[in-house]
């Protein structure tokens, strides 16, 4: 059987056996006494040479190779390669969370980041690789020739690659700074560095070959912690499919838990705090001066009273941090009133679809819900990064059968999401909700002491209600190696798959980006003689500052992971994606057609993004900026606006211009592999 | 010329599987409350198509496409190096 396979499917073959081989050597170790902090720094310094040896076998100073691997990389191991490149730090870390947290909702992330392949693998992977250039710029130009379209292409793919890979970059220090305990600054740059040495030395090649190597590491590290879990659960270690029964005790504690008296009472303290503060929002700024003289005079009276030094010392803290002006003090109390109305809501059974009130049928839940798979499934197929990889294969039937095996990759993760979520749910409601607060479980507190878990006993009854309890969605896969009470070592593979997911993407990412200025701006545009060795130092040394950017970006740790994903997919579907597939499937598209809707439709998207969230710039003085969501669709599906402006504007500018001449007619002829068209 | 009926052909292919895939994902996503009534191995149905059914039936739909854009690329004499 050994024989049957290719020699690359036997090295991949040793090299996954090698990894479960030093998994199981630093079990061993683990149990004959060693700290976990070593393990974790085995797992980080183990896989990061890996990827470093990969890279540096495979440098390379040929241009073909630097963007598209030589075009000689199989279906199989080209899907193996898009599936790490596709699941980021967002789909391994951020998903199961939200699934948890939201239940059947975040299903819509699992639907459109899946039903994308279908429209990548329709519309347009074979359509790219047979018109076989570098980059989606050369295509748009190839298709609509103009440079003006190739600029604004190159601006899109940057925009939407930048704001991705910074949520890459972030989500690498969160796992370094937790199991590393490097600090959350220097854990980013030690990502950078791991990210560096593939796509530095080899472009597309080392990339691809480390990606291969990453998307074993991740998948083994995503499928281990939930097998063992659903083994101890049910008897079964295959979560995807026994799940359906943990579900349902779900459900039963859930119709029990959720109208019980204890948690009704906490649920209605939390709704007589929002009140409280929208009152004191609402008397501002007399409610601050209000609260400070208070505080003043209870000081006063302390000391008048000789208390401790160190009560004094408390109150005055709490005076001190006070907010400084009553601009400061809304917004604080605002965050702090919507924390609180939040807790206050009544939960929603897991499986339950579109909650409504009643009077609409949740409607404005389901076309929310509609438009985010819209716009996930949209930007699929159209994030750069991603399509670039259709390049590397061999031949068209290759890339159709490539996409197929990046879809079936992607599934063994996002099949398994779920399963995460209702599992740690079942573990929570089983085995937190309801206990005594001195008796709650070890990973609980350690996780409290990084913030991303918190509980209060606001009814001081001793006891943790569920809406006392704040997970974090990043928490859900960190931690369930400890719910589940695992030897440290599988939290320690759960960071490296953790960070494999991240480094992957990023790689892509970056290789987007610098290929989209060095190849499309400089060389296309600016310099069309320069050397093929002056373009590939150009390319890498862009790599180099556009990595250490976005690095320092990440480090300022903006916004959650999957609301920035969220906005990148809805900038690059905007953009692209009508340009794309009316290039293909209208000829009558023209160029100004193309240009207007590529610019609409990144307008609309980035517009409705901006006005939506203006509330969080508040701090740069632009929260009045902001205004009511259009048909109450959230800023994360602000796409659905921008695809459909930029299907309008391309359809309406083309029918007022004149239509596409021969050359045009000549390159769709090609691509569709179809006769000339009659009468041209 | 075998060429003329290759485009009509992989365009009806692909029309009518987007199709599949549009009812799939948005009108049956639609009505995922009421699809909850239903069970299935043990899930209610509207979540078991969004967590898993959908997903099968995506990576058919590309399976299926291949398949036949093959026996079309065969059937016209159609071979991309």
């Amino acid at each position: 059987m050994l024989a049957s396979l290719t020699r690359l499917q036997r090295y991949y073959l040793l090299y996954t056996g090698g990894f479960l081989m030093f998994v199981g050597a630093l079990a061993v170790l683990e149990r004959h006494g060693m700290p976990p902090r070593w393990i974790g720094y085995s797992f980080l310094i183990f896989t990061i040479s890996m990827y470093a040896v990969i890279g540096i076998m495979s440098r390379t100073s040929d241009v073909s190779e630097f963007y598209v691997a030589g075009r000689r990389v199989p279906a199989f191991f080209n899907g193996m390669a898009t599936g790490a490149d596709w699941m980021s730090a967002a789909s391994f870390i951020g998903l199961a969370g939200t699934l948890y947290l939201s239940g059947y909702q975040g299903l819509a992330f699992v639907l459109g980041w899946t039903g994308g392949f279908v429209l990548v693998a329709l519309l347009l992977a074979p359509y790219l690789r047979r018109f076989g250039e570098f980059t989606i710029p050369d295509f748009l130009n190839a298709r609509y020739g103009s440079n003006a379209i190739r600029l604004v292409a190159v601006g899109a793919a940057i925009l939407a690659s930048f704001v991705y890979v910074v949520a890459q970059i972030y989500g690498v220090g969160v796992i370094t700074s937790r199991f590393v305990s490097l600090q959350f600054e220097i854990g980013v740059f030690v990502g950078l560095a791991g990210i560096l040495v593939c796509s530095f030395l080899g472009g597309m090649r080392a990339v691809t070959w480390t990606q291969v190597a990453q998307y074993v590491i991740l998948i083994v590290a995503y499928l281990t912690p939930v097998a063992i879990l659903s083994w101890s659960v049910t008897g079964i270690p295959v979560p995807q499919v026994v799940y359906g029964q943990v579900l349902q005790q779900v459900q039963q504690i859930e119709d029990r838990l959720f109208d019980s008296p204890a948690e009704v009472a906490v649920r209605r303290l939390y709704r007589q705090q929002a009140g409280e503060y929208a009152r004191k929002i609402a008397q501002l700024p007399d409610s601050l001066s209000r609260e400070r003289e208070e505080l003043s005079s209870r000081i006063n009276e302390l000391k008048a009273t000789d208390a401790q030094v160190r009560d004094i010392m408390a109150v005055e803290r709490q005076r001190r941090d006070l907010p400084q002006h009553p601009g400061q003090a809304r917004l604080r109390w605002e965050a702090a009133m919507a924390a609180a109305a939040e807790r206050a809501a009544p939960p929603v059974p897991h499986a339950a679809a579109f909650p409504g009130d009643g009077a609409d049928g949740g409607w404005s839940q389901r076309i929310n819900f509609l438009a985010l798979v819209f716009c996930l499934t949209v930007g699929t197929a159209a994030l750069p990064h991603l399509l670039m990889r259709y390049y590397t294969t061999p031949n068209v039937r290759e890339a159709r059968e490539s996409v197929f095996w990046s879809l079936l990759f992607i599934l063994v993760l996002y099949l398994t999401a779920p399963a995460y979520a209702v599992f740690v749910k079942y573990e929570v409601l089983a085995h937190v909700v309801n206990i005594p607060i001195e008796k709650l479980p070890g990973w609980i507190a350690a996780w409290s002491r990084v913030g991303l878990v918190s509980y209060e006993d606001i009814n001081r009854d001793g006891i943790l209600q569920l809406a006392e309890l704040v997970l974090s969605p990043d928490v859900v896969v960190l931690a369930t190696p400890e719910i589940a009470g695992m030897p440290y070592v599988v939290s320690g593979l759960v960071a490296a798959g953790g960070l494999a997911a991240a480094l992957s993407t990023a790689d892509g990412l970056l290789l987007t980006i610098t290929s989209a200025l060095s190849h499309d701006v400089y060389y296309r545009v600016f310099r069309p003689a320069s050397s093929t060795q002056l373009r590939l130092v150009i390319s890498k040394s862009l790599l180099l500052v556009v990595a250490v950017l976005a690095a320092t970006v990440a480090a300022q740790k903006p916004g959650t992971i999957l609301a920035m994903v969220a906005w990148a997919f809805s900038i690059a579907g905007s953009a692209f994606f009508p340009a794309l597939v009316l290039g293909i499937f209208w000829r009558r598209a023209t160029r100004a057609g193309a240009l207007a809707g590529m610019i609409v439709g990144l307008a609309v998207a980035a517009y409705y993004i901006f006005r939506v969230e203006a509330g969080s710039l508040a701090a740069l003085g632009l929260g009045s900026l902001r205004m009511q969501p259009w048909f109450q669709i959230s800023s994360t599906a602000a796409g659905v606006f921008g695809v459909a402006a930029g299907f309008a504007a391309i359809i309406v500018v083309s029918l007022f211009t004149r239509a596409p001449g021969k050359e045009v007619e000549r390159f769709i002829d090609v691509i569709r592999r179809a006769s000339p068209a009659k009468g041209a | 010329m075998a060429n003329d009926r290759y485009w009509p052909r992989t365009r009806r292919l692909t029309f009518r599987l987007l199709f599949v895939w549009a009812i799939v994902t948005f009108v049956l996503t639609w009505f995922a409350a009421e699809l909850n009534r239903f069970n299935l191995f043990g899930f209610p149905l509207g979540f078991y198509m969004a967590a898993q059914g959908n997903l099968l039936i995506y990576l058919a739909l590309i399976w299926f496409y291949n398949r036949r854009m093959r026996k079309v690329e065969e059937d016209c004499g159609i071979d991309d190096e």
